[in-house]
């Protein structure tokens, strides 16, 4: 019996008059876990009454704890008929199974009526005793941590991340059994509710044992969605990236923000885990290839001992930049160009940023190939990927990267669901991969579901699999299949694995399109080690001596030269200098893909960058970045015959390249109408609907240093003979040219003029060139020279052949940049503003618009789109005038189309204020910031846990430990070291070297001893501001983060999913009235269970479902909405540093430490 | 393309004070848009109607979800669904039961029922306030009336504490509570010169000295009711106008102390016993419930309106009234001097206070 579960009802205020005539209510509680229920006494004649109950215990095993939520219902006692319900409260108990989290959950929780909202709150406490379960086979995963955020939590630090984790659970849907038919709405509703919390439990669950399995203990990024198809069932499925997360001390809060560099360099030498961000060979070795020369780390380190051109801290592996490919694997690539898949499913390659480009001349039909490498091709250009190779690292690199590769190609999917990496984790973006299918929805014919409906549980989940396995299509196959695909398409692009990865559906009737999209990306092996913990362990130990000596002996000589070069000193990028390494491509030039113009890059000008860049991920901290960013949007109508099952299929494939296509060349035009080279965050959705699809992609447009200035756009007529014709095209040109420049000045794009010389002279690499392997260097520099007469002048031609075209252009210019003083991206931060003030609004905006067009066109429903969405900004704009300037950050659109002609958008983004005046000083340098910034986010991902407060040190004589780090931190910004204070830097690192050498490695303990202390400082601090008023407050956001706060702690994970329904639409205010109150009420419940579980903020908030349905004629209507974030307890930076030094560890070991560990 | 369904909402509830005072005004969407467009917000904000149409309806509907809790601000503050910044929460109740005192004058004393209710046309009319306004200050009135009519202790802190309201506003509350309690007539003609702020004082300083809670702060009957017993008790103090010699030595020693203090003094003399039965029975008739009615209107009839004729200054009553309530403690054989000086204390506040044109 591994498990407890106590619960005690406390009380209940503002309960709903149930007794007409004595206007009070007789209510009791029923407390239900799994087949157990308790009941509290009944409180006469009371809305306010106070159970003060006995602790009801459950004693259930974990799996049911896991799957299970708790289920708790008030009801109004009656004598004579039956007791009425007045709500419910489901309760996750998931955050208390995992010790770091919440250990009781206690708190008013809205009591909850699928039919009339929110009646009234009750006070509930539960705990959990948990019983260590040593049994191997078991089928919980208890333990493992789930987080929604894209990236590593803030207070954790990755060790591994292990991959790709996906799971599904399909079960009927209770709303279309044959018993909804006599129930009432409440009940089934009930139901629903309750068995789709049963379904993400055990989806949970399931998800977790896969990560055990690959010895993780975390999901990040973890996303689970609702498909709800109808007649054919429910589906409940989930992806996310395994990690192996470890806990930081809080004593990171500690430290000040900007001066992570220094601190980078200084946590190496003590760093005692598999993945500091120095390169480490050993644990990127495997175990099995002992037969590496290379590989023992001993060896390695003497290897970069030798030389002394490269800093023992970024060492050789991480060479510098200026190597040429090398193509240790000449192939010629077969280059086979496959049909789609016609009959139901149509996979397509949206995939590179760069097709649009050249598909202005060519048919979309070739848009519809895909293109396939074989195996050699693709490790020649994984290796070619990984950038460059030094000296020495060369063929050791290539086979570690071999490595990496069968590493990755071991996974069935090298996807990661995260959207922002540790520095170093990305080498290399090819562009974005997708791909899309249509399926028809089948319904269950397996007799065996009925035999299992039957068992005693009143739902018991199945695993499609279980009994469908007769069935070839199942919903396992086809994801597994577009997720083939879109590793096809990322080996296309030369790259081995596929970041910012999500899946999603749009189902109308029994159609449904599924879709995947990511990012292609070369990463860095050094996170992704498969090796168990105990083995990495003992790699660990045996490398680090020797890398220790090395460090103290030769750190001061091979520190200074590369002391000149401060990106370098950042050491972020081993294989490319910070900033433009991850633009670099990864496929091979002279194989690629798709047609593109490649450059040298404008940043170090020693590799190729293509001309634009799209990826789903967010900006890399340590991109460097001209001015600010901005929300791009391209939006899409398309009529489509209404038709039944496999012909409406097929005609919904027919159009799908077409429009992703032309949503492709909408966002190209755009992003160049605002004089930028690159997009982040790409999301692009196609709805279905019964007689149209509807396509809108979102995305942050930046200009990125390291890419190509773009080019105009010009407008090009067909008929050129025509007078009057010729005056419109000149005045549309002037028109664009206008709006570009007052785009370039709004967004603040000035990029640094670059000499022409710089720009046209090939760059002078003999002794590179001597080195390459291929042959074909040659026309390797003939690309060089059409790129650069395409970076200067060449502008992007639009044709105006047609009405069409003119319409494109049109709407082109039809958007409208937001009012003075707000910025808007669908990214977490926005390029460009980096002093954020605390002030935050999260909010959800929901539309329903009528297509009201009798004879709709595609133009006019392209329009009316772009109607909707332009007056849902302006009016959010205008909404949030009052915290101008802010920037509307993570805007995130929802397209659905419920019925006919109704198209429903529903946003969901926050608003947060930033400081004026600070931002003018940050365009001012916006390299400098945003290296800045790229340090501040290391100090927050990469953290060593090392003790700097042990008693030997504090009584060595160069305490000033602070000072030295600012040095060393103002020293990135200033490439001209001050050279003393490195010097004492050196010191302090040989120093520390020595102890750690004399054997007194007693790191994370000692942290550990340390962090309660500050943790319970932290709660005595956080206290009094929640018992000012009488709800405490919890912040939303869509981000992982709260600007001016630190995260401390995490609390669990919040999946909530709630129905609602009326049967008096127009006396709850209409449509509107009801969703508004609905979504109010999702938000209230949301921050009660945070509260609950001692939180006071949910990060990564998401809606992932909004459904709604109305039936005016009889008055109903219903809506179904999902929900999730991550609970999180933080405290404001203005509190910390309000904080007194702390003694004995004092002054300078909370500065010290605190870098170190953040 | 017309929008079916339009909503926003905020984490934290967004509020504005002006679509607020709007609502609150009782204006309907479409006026408060046209309000708020005459307002040049659209030339300001660079937006269109239709985006300001959009705004005003979605802060309507959470201000009509609100109401709800509005009526028992307690729970504004305990409710989970809207989270709302304490100055924000505080704001919201201060500006929804804040009243025009054109319209409290008008429903002053008048019984806060349905009846009255179906008048608030005519006094919408009369007094310029919008009708959907009347009614919401009208039920504000009587909602809170309803709270505090059983509750013990003092009125005003028991609005403050039910209502969360400020100070100031509560204490006019408990004024309209107490007129509508004892019913005292103002609507009559003579009594238009008077302020609902007159009111409101005189209601204060009542029931500051005459009521039980004056005396004995955990006291057994409602603020808003004058303590029978103490009524009772009033009827003693007839004994100063009723006996010849009580009468004659009151007026004597007044006159003597006021002689060439005052402007007045040959008026004063002419009219002490009529002033000073006036004065006396104004008590005396409040132990029937009918005479209360009467009893601002006495007071004008008989004390303020001869002074005003006799050209009285606002010094000159003043001072009369400081002697005249003091004089009896000199009178021989006059037992009631607390009781005198406690009726006599709220007496001069409401005829110092109503002195004026």
């Amino acid at each position: 019996m591994p498990g407890k579960l106590k619960v005690k009802i406390v009380a209940g205020r503002h309960l709903p008059v149930m007794d007409r005539a004595s206007d009070l209510t007789d209510a009791f509680v029923e407390v239900k876990f799994g087949n157990t229920t308790f009941k509290t006494d009944v409180y006469p004649k009371s809305l306010n009454p106070q159970w003060n109950s006995e602790w009801f215990k459950f004693e259930v095993d974990d799996e049911e704890l896991q799957d299970e939520p708790l289920q708790i219902t008030v009801l109004d006692h009656d004598t004579y008929s039956a007791n009425d319900a007045i709500g419910k409260v489901y309760i996750d108990i998931d955050p208390l199974l995992y010790s770091e989290a919440a250990t009781v959950i206690s708190g008013w929780f809205p009591i909850y009526d699928t039919i009339h909202g929110i009646r009234g709150e009750i006070n509930v406490v539960v705990k959990v005793d948990l019983f260590n379960d040593l049994n191997r086979f078991r089928q919980s995963s208890c333990g493992v941590k789930f987080f929604c955020t894209t990236s590593i939590p803030k207070c954790y630090r990755a060790v591994v991340i292990h991959g790709f984790v996906e799971e599904l659970v399909v079960n009927e849907d209770p709303e279309y059994q044959w018993i909804d038919r006599i129930r009432t709405p409440r009940a089934s509703n009930e139901a629903r509710q309750r068995l789709i919390s049963l379904m993400s439990g055990e989806l949970q669950r399931k998800i977790g044992l896969k990560v055990l399995e690959m010895r993780g203990n975390a999901v990040v990024g973890y996303l689970q969605c609702f498909d709800l198809e109808g007649e054919s069932g429910l589906v409940v499925r989930a992806i996310g990236t395994a990690c192996t997360l470890d806990k930081l001390s809080n004593t990171s809060a500690f430290l000040p923000a900007c001066n992570s560099p220094s601190k980078e360099m200084k946590e190496i030498p003590f760093n005692e885990d598999p993945n500091p961000n120095t390169y480490s060979s050993g644990p990127s070795t495997p175990l099995k290839n002992q037969t590496y020369s290379f590989s023992p780390s001993k060896s390695y380190s003497r290897q970069s001992s030798s030389s002394d051109t490269d800093l023992s801290l970024t060492p050789k592996t991480a060479p510098s930049p200026q190597g040429p490919r090398i193509f240790l694997f000449p192939s010629s690539p077969t280059l086979s160009c496959d049909s789609p898949h016609l009959k139901k499913s149509c996979l397509l390659l949206s995939g590179s940023s760069i097709k649009p480009l050249h598909s202005s001349h060519v048919s979309p039909v070739v848009l519809r190939k895909s293109v396939s490498f074989t195996e050699e091709l693709l490790l020649a250009a994984s290796g070619m990927g990984s950038g460059s190779a030094g000296k020495e690292g060369g063929p050791f690199k290539t086979l570690l990267r071999q490595q990496t590769q069968s590493a990755l190609e071991q996974r069935e999917f090298p996807f990661f669901t995260l959207t922002t990496f540790p520095p170093g984790f990305l080498v290399h973006v090819g562009g974005v991969v997708s791909a899309r299918s249509v399926k028809l929805l089948d319904r269950i014919h397996n007799p065996a579901f009925v035999g299992i409906m039957g068992n005693t549980r009143s739902y018991k989940l199945l695993d499609w699999n279980s009994f469908n396995s007769d069935e070839p299509e199942t919903r396992d196959a086809w994801w597994a299949e577009i997720r083939q695909e879109i590793k096809s398409h990322a080996k296309a692009l030369g790259c081995h694995a596929v970041v910012g990865y999500s899946e999603s559906t749009s189902i109308c009737e029994e159609v449904c399109i599924l879709s995947a999209s990511g990012t292609a990306a070369v990463l860095n092996p050094r996170f992704l080690q498969d090796g168990t913990m105990e083995g990495c362990l003992e790699q660990r130990l045996s490398w680090q001596p020797g890398f220790f000596s090395i460090g103290s002996e030769k750190g001061e000589v091979d520190f200074f030269p590369q002391s000149q070069d401060s990106s370098s000193l950042l050491g972020i990028e081993e294989a490319s200098p910070p900033g433009c390494g991850f633009c670099h491509i990864p496929y091979d030039e002279l194989n690629m893909p798709f047609p593109a113009h490649l450059t040298y890059c404008y940043n170090c000008r020693k590799q190729k960058v293509p001309d634009v860049l799209f990826t789903t991920i967010d900006l890399p901290v340590e991109a460097i970045v001209v001015g600010k960013g901005c929300l791009i949007q391209a939006r899409l109508c398309r009529l489509k015959k209404k038709a039944q099952a496999e012909a409406n299929a097929t005609s919904i494939s027919n159009l799908l390249p077409f429009m992703e296509y032309e949503v492709h060349t909408q966002l190209m035009n755009k992003l160049k109408l605002r004089g930028m080279n690159a997009l982040f965050g790409l999301r692009i959705q196609i709805t279905v609907g019964e007689n149209m699809l509807m396509g809108l992609a979102s995305a942050t447009g930046v200009y990125l240093a390291a890419l190509p200035t773009p080019g105009g756009i010009q407008i090009a007529g067909k008929t050129p003979n025509d007078g009057t014709y010729e005056q419109h095209i000149s005045h549309m040109q002037k028109k664009i040219n206008d709006t570009i420049a007052k785009n370039k000045e709004l967004y603040e794009i000035n990029p640094p003029e670059l000499p022409e010389e710089i720009i046209g002279s090939p760059i002078p690499e003999p002794r590179q060139r001597s080195r390459l392997l291929r042959s074909q260097s040659e026309s390797s520099d003939e690309v060089t020279e059409l790129d650069l007469s395409h970076g200067k002048k060449d502008a992007f031609v639009l044709e105006i052949d047609d009405t069409d075209a003119m319409e494109d252009v049109h709407s082109l210019l039809t958007d409208v940049p937001p009012p003075s003083g707000f910025y808007s991206c669908n990214t977490e931060i926005m390029p460009g503003i980096n002093n954020w003030t605390p002030e935050i609004q999260m909010f959800t905006a929901v539309r329903v618009s009528r297509l009201s067009n009798i004879n709709p066109t595609n133009q006019t429903l392209n329009k009316n789109f772009n109607d909707l969405c332009e007056n849902l900004l302006k009016s959010l704009y205008f909404k949030l005038r009052s915290m101008v300037p802010c920037c509307l950050c993570h805007v995130n659109f929802t397209v659905a189309l419920p019925e006919d002609e109704l198209v429903q958008i529903a946003v969901t983004a926050v608003a947060i204020t930033y400081d004026k005046n600070q931002a003018l000083q940050a365009n001012k340098a916006p390299t400098e910031k945003s290296q800045q910034r790229a340090s501040t986010d290391n100090e927050e991902q990469l953290q060593f846990p090392l003790e700097l407060c042990s008693d030997p040190l504090s009584s060595q004589p160069f305490s000033p430990a602070k000072e030295v780090l600012e040095g060393a931190s103002s020293h990135t910004g200033i490439p001209a070291a001050q050279r003393d204070r490195c010097n004492s830097w050196i010191e302090l690192i040989k120093l520390k070297a020595q102890t750690i050498r004399r054997g007194s490695i007693k790191t994370t303990t000692s942290l550990e001893k340390a962090s309660p202390l500050a943790e319970g400082y932290l709660r005595h601090r956080s206290v009094p501001s929640g018992t000012n008023s009488t709800v405490s407050v919890v912040k939303m956001t869509p981000l992982s983060f709260l600007p001016g706060a630190k995260i401390t702690k995490y609390l669990g994970i919040i999946n909530m999913f709630f129905i609602r329904e009326t049967t008096s639409l127009r006396e709850e205010g209409g449509v509107s009235g009801f969703l508004h109150a609905f979504i109010a009420e999702v938000f209230a419940m949301v921050r009660a269970h945070v509260a609950a579980l001692g939180g006071n903020a949910v990060v990564s908030y998401i809606m992932k479902q909004c459904v709604f349905m109305e039936n005016p004629n009889k008055n109903q209507a219903q809506c179904l909405i999902n929900v999730s974030g991550d609970a999180v307890v933080f405290v404001r930076e203005s509190e910390l540093e309000v904080l007194p030094p702390q003694p004995a560890a004092a002054a300078q070991p909370t500065g010290a430490a605190g870098d170190v560990t953040t | 393309m017309s929008s079916d369904l339009d909503v926003f909402v905020g984490n934290t509830t967004l509020i504005d004070e002006e679509v607020y005072r709007l609502w609150l005004d009782g204006h309907s969407v479409a006026e408060a848009v046209a309000r708020r467009l005459r307002g040049g917000l659209l030339e300001r904000e660079a937006t269109s109607v239709a985006v300001l149409q959009s705004d005003t309806r979605d802060h309507y509907r959470t201000f009509q979800m609100l109401e709800r809790l509005l009526h028992a601000p307690p729970r504004l503050l305990q409710q989970l669904l809207f989270q709302i910044p304490p100055e924000r929460q505080a704001l919201l109740v201060q500006r929804y039961y804040a009243f025009d005192e054109a319209l409290a004058r008008e429903l002053l004393g008048k019984k806060l029922s349905k009846g009255t209710k179906k008048e608030l046309d005519e006094v919408s009319a009369r007094t310029g306030v919008g009708i959907r306004s009347c009614r919401r200050q009208f039920d504000n009135f009587k909602r809170v009336f309803k709270a505090v009519e059983e509750l013990r202790g003092p009125l005003a802190e028991n609005i403050q504490q039910l209502f969360l309201l400020p100070p100031s506003l509560a204490r006019d509350y408990a004024a309209i509570v107490f007129f509508a309690n004892s019913r005292f007539e103002t609507g009559k003609r003579r009594l238009q010169f008077l302020s609902f702020g007159d009111f409101a004082a005189c209601a204060q300083s009542m029931m500051a000295h005459w009521s039980q809670g004056a005396l004995a702060p955990e006291a057994a009957e409602p603020d808003g009711d004058l303590p029978k017993s103490f009524l009772q008790d009033l009827k003693e103090l007839k004994v100063l106008v009723t006996d010849k010699d009580l009468l004659d030595q009151h007026k004597s020693l007044v006159c003597s102390a006021l002689r060439g203090k005052i402007s007045v003094y040959n008026e004063l003399e002419a009219n002490f016993k009529a002033l000073s039965r006036a004065l006396v029975n104004v008590g005396g008739k409040l132990t029937h419930a009918r005479d209360v009615r009467d009893f601002f209107v006495d007071l004008v009839e008989k004390v303020i309106e001869p002074c005003r004729s006799d050209k009285w200054s606002p010094g000159d009553l003043r001072l009369f009234l400081q002697h005249y309530t003091a004089a009896p403690r000199n009178l021989p054989g006059f037992r009631h001097q607390a009781l005198w000086e406690r009726y006599m204390a709220a007496i001069s506040a409401c005829l110092l206070r109503m002195f004026h044109d």
